[in-house]
């Protein structure tokens, strides 16, 4: 397969990298190792760490971090950030409509049953129609490049996208140890985005709230994977990280203790799932929620981002059908591409599945972070049936894609330095104004000819520029 | 039918309990079959949170007790007018796609036994209402009335293996079986006035509700072998019974609890 180069063509240096390629190519080797190492230092010493579900090992682990960045010229990002807000405005008007009248529904260009069967789909958000009609606030769109100008969205992530603090922490990395590549690149800030999400969050006021309102980030404790993240965030926009017991609901709203008595609180940025927001409602053994949330958000007391059950607009059955979403509500043509997807449900697709599992991407409508997942070619025949079994036990669980020629860009290895595929993350909020930052989250997949760049699959991660004009 | 209603739970703690936050589906529903006079929830040493109608058209209120109390009353008085709707829930506004409730949950999870029971039935049936009735008198005929063998949690799988239980074992059944058929179903609870003899109710009542293409949602009670009609009253729905909880609620303090409930459904004169 050709894969397409971000920094080289052929022997030529595209030109968005071209005062890289003299960085990269004088750095001496021993240089390059103590700088490695000294990075490594500074994410152990900010505490930046990743837990892998499932796979036991040390908790603290590190995402990777390479040092080589990954750049994109304005003229591209442009593209890119209108094509992302396109998305993410057609995301939120999909969750308006079907949480109200259905209309995408009953006009049949989704079919019924994707929806209102999902498991994502709250019955108890029917009815409500949040503050400026909008359910899912911070989108984390996953889109991968197979050529120059061919950008394709893998996923979207609209319930409580995480990775944020690493495209943060990676920038602030790189400034610390390399300042002069700041001076002699014009690179666009990425460092203002506590401060907009923190404006997100407070633009999505209930309208029962008259003063300034009170944010805060409610996250399930210390043992989830991405407490750190929850911690980080909250420092940065200066608001109080609370777990569920820190909360309480007393007549219309919801309060924090705090050590001078309660205090109303009027947005909740909530990184806890929705079976566990409010026993009253969903799941009566959480012990991680608020009792009696969910009827004060319900009765306009307190808003809660993302809305329970945003998830239903980006499980993989659903996504699609999200070109369609723009077509139907904008009245506008996807700027950003779909991968071409099999759902296995359909007759048609599942005989060609299963005719080509060798050559196809096979996920669980359901799954994530790289689990449950088929990559045909990277497998063995023996994975190949016995995924082939799975299949066939429950064919309407997963979707088949091709395998992508996902773009590679040049990254620190053992050798030297050698291209490798990556994605990117870029993180919209949506509140008032739909706003993106320049830049994202770069994965990496660190393993030589390895698609798959999932933290917990042994990927890793890289700062992100987009260059001024 | 004009019905006085006079609900009360006492719930007993033996230590003292703070911040109980209740939700509350108590209200009886709006439509043509009843129409409601006068309704008055009341929770000892609460206050009143907020109310709200929630997408399946049922009225929900929050109530919060910051105690410390060692008892806690939920009191409702009310005055309804009923009529026979032979079931059928007219004029009732609610937004939710029925859809939704061909999911299932833990307690109304199918097994063997009701897959071969729904298939059993569903093979003889003409359409979708005379399916809905063949299940609700399949599920009368499999488990008989016995109180105290069954309790909260027993599943819809456990109470058909037993063949006995209450009327919140019947409406989870036949909600399984119907699901099974494809036909949405929902847990309804409520008040009865009197069972079909005549003899007088007094306790809280609940019935499933099938979806039927045409019709809407039909009310079915296997417990007492009919639909409902005037002698029924009805407050909400739910997913399940642990969803369509007439009150539901969570207190700080490690109590145990004892609860006791009095309800009486009394005819007025015309």
């Amino acid at each position: 397969m050709n894969y397409y180069n971000e920094m080289f063509d052929g022997d030529a240096v595209r030109e968005p990298y071209a005062r890289l390629r003299e960085w990269v190519e004088t750095m001496p080797d021993d240089f390059r190792q103590m700088k490695q190492a000294e990075a490594e230092a500074l994410f152990r010493r900010i505490g930046i760490t990743f837990a892998v579900y499932g796979e036991g090992g040390d908790p603290d682990r590190l995402i990777p971090f390479d040092m080589m960045p990954r750049v994109f010229e304005q003229a591209e990002w442009r593209r890119l950030e209108r094509g992302i807000k396109q998305r993410a405005r057609a995301l939120n008007a999909f969750l308006r409509d079907v949480y109200g009248r259905g209309e995408i529904v009953r006009a049949g260009r989704i079919p019924a049953r994707l929806v209102y069967r999902n498991e994502a789909y709250e019955k108890a958000v029917v009815g409500i129609v949040p503050p400026r009609g909008v359910y899912s606030h911070i989108i984390g769109i996953d889109i991968v490049r197979t050529a120059k100008d061919e950008f394709h969205v893998l996923e979207d992530n609209c319930r409580t996208p995480s990775g944020v603090s690493y495209m943060l922490e990676n920038r602030e990395i790189m400034m610390r140890m390399f300042p002069q590549l700041f001076r002699t690149n014009r690179i666009e800030p990425v460092d203002q985005y506590p401060e907009l999400l923190r404006r997100t969050l407070e633009s999505l006021a209930p309208a029962k709230c008259s003063e300034r309102p009170t944010c805060v980030i409610l996250t399930p404790g210390h043992y989830n994977s991405a407490y750190y993240e929850h911690s980080f965030l909250a420092n940065l926009m200066g608001v109080e990280l609370v777990e569920g017991q820190d909360l309480f609901v007393d007549g219309e709203f919801c309060y924090m203790r705090t050590t001078t008595g309660p205090k109303r609180v009027d947005v909740i940025y909530r990184r806890i799932d929705d079976p566990f927001l409010d026993p009253l409602c969903f799941r009566p053994d959480s012990m991680l929620g608020v009792p009696g949330l969910m009827d004060v958000y319900r009765s306009g007391g307190v808003s809660i981002c993302s809305a329970p059950g945003a998830g239903v607009a980006d499980d993989k059955a659903i996504y699609t059908f999200v070109p369609e979403m723009v077509r139907f509500y904008l009245g506008e043509e996807p700027i950003l591409n779909n991968v071409q997807t099999w759902t296995l449900w359909k007759d048609d697709d599942y005989r060609y599945v299963m005719e080509n599992l060798g050559d196809l991407v096979v996920k669980e409508v359901h799954g994530s972070g790289g689990y449950g997942m088929l990559v045909g070619p990277k497998s063995t025949a023996a994975e190949i049936e016995t995924f082939r079994a799975k299949i066939q036990a429950n064919p309407s669980n997963y979707i088949a894609q091709p395998t992508l020629a996902l773009s590679t860009c040049p990254t620190f290895v053992d050798e030297g330095i050698a291209p490798r595929h990556v994605d990117l993350r870029p993180f919209c909020l949506c509140g008032d104004r739909i706003e993106l930052v320049p830049g994202g989250l770069t994965r990496v997949a660190l393993r030589e000819g390895s698609l798959v760049v999932n933290s917990s699959q042994g990927g890793g991660v890289k700062d992100t520029w987009v260059l001024s004009e | 039918m004009k019905l006085r209603i006079s609900h009360e739970t006492i719930y007993r703690y033996d230590h003292p309990i703070r911040n109980l936050v209740q939700s509350l589906r108590l209200t009886p529903s709006i439509f043509e079959g009843q129409r409601t006079h006068e309704w008055q929830i009341h929770v000892s040493g609460g206050v009143r949170g907020p109310g709200f109608r929630d997408g399946a058209g049922d009225w929900i209120e929050g109530w919060t007790v910051r105690g410390p109390v060692n008892e806690v009353r939920v009191r409702i008085e009310g005055r309804i007018d009923t009529r026979d709707t032979a079931g059928v829930l007219r004029g009732h506004r609610e937004l939710i796609n029925p859809l939704t409730y061909l999911r299932t949950s833990k307690v109304t999870a199918p097994d063997a036994s009701l897959r071969a029971l729904a298939a059993e039935v569903g093979a003889s049936a003409q359409d979708q209402l005379d399916l809905a009735h063949r299940l609700s008198r399949a599920v009368s005929g499999a488990i008989a009335f016995r109180p105290g063998v069954t309790e909260a949690h027993t599943t819809a799988a456990e109470a058909l293996a037993l063949g006995k239980g209450v009327c919140q074992d019947h409406a989870h059944t036949l909600i399984a079986l119907a699901r099974l058929s494809e036909m949405p179903a929902r847990y309804v609870s409520g008040y009865l006035h009197s069972t079909i003899d005549g003899e007088a109710h007094d306790a809280a009542h609940a019935w499933a509700e099938i979806f039927i293409e045409g019709l809407g949602w039909v009310g079915f009670d296997p417990a007492n072998s009919c639909c409902p009609d005037e002698r029924y009253v009805r407050l909400g729905s739910g997913i399940d019974a642990s969803e369509a909880a007439p009150i539901r609620g969570v207190a700080l303090g490690n109590s145990a609890e004892e609860l006791a409930v009095a309800v009486h459904v009394e005819e007025l004169a015309q």
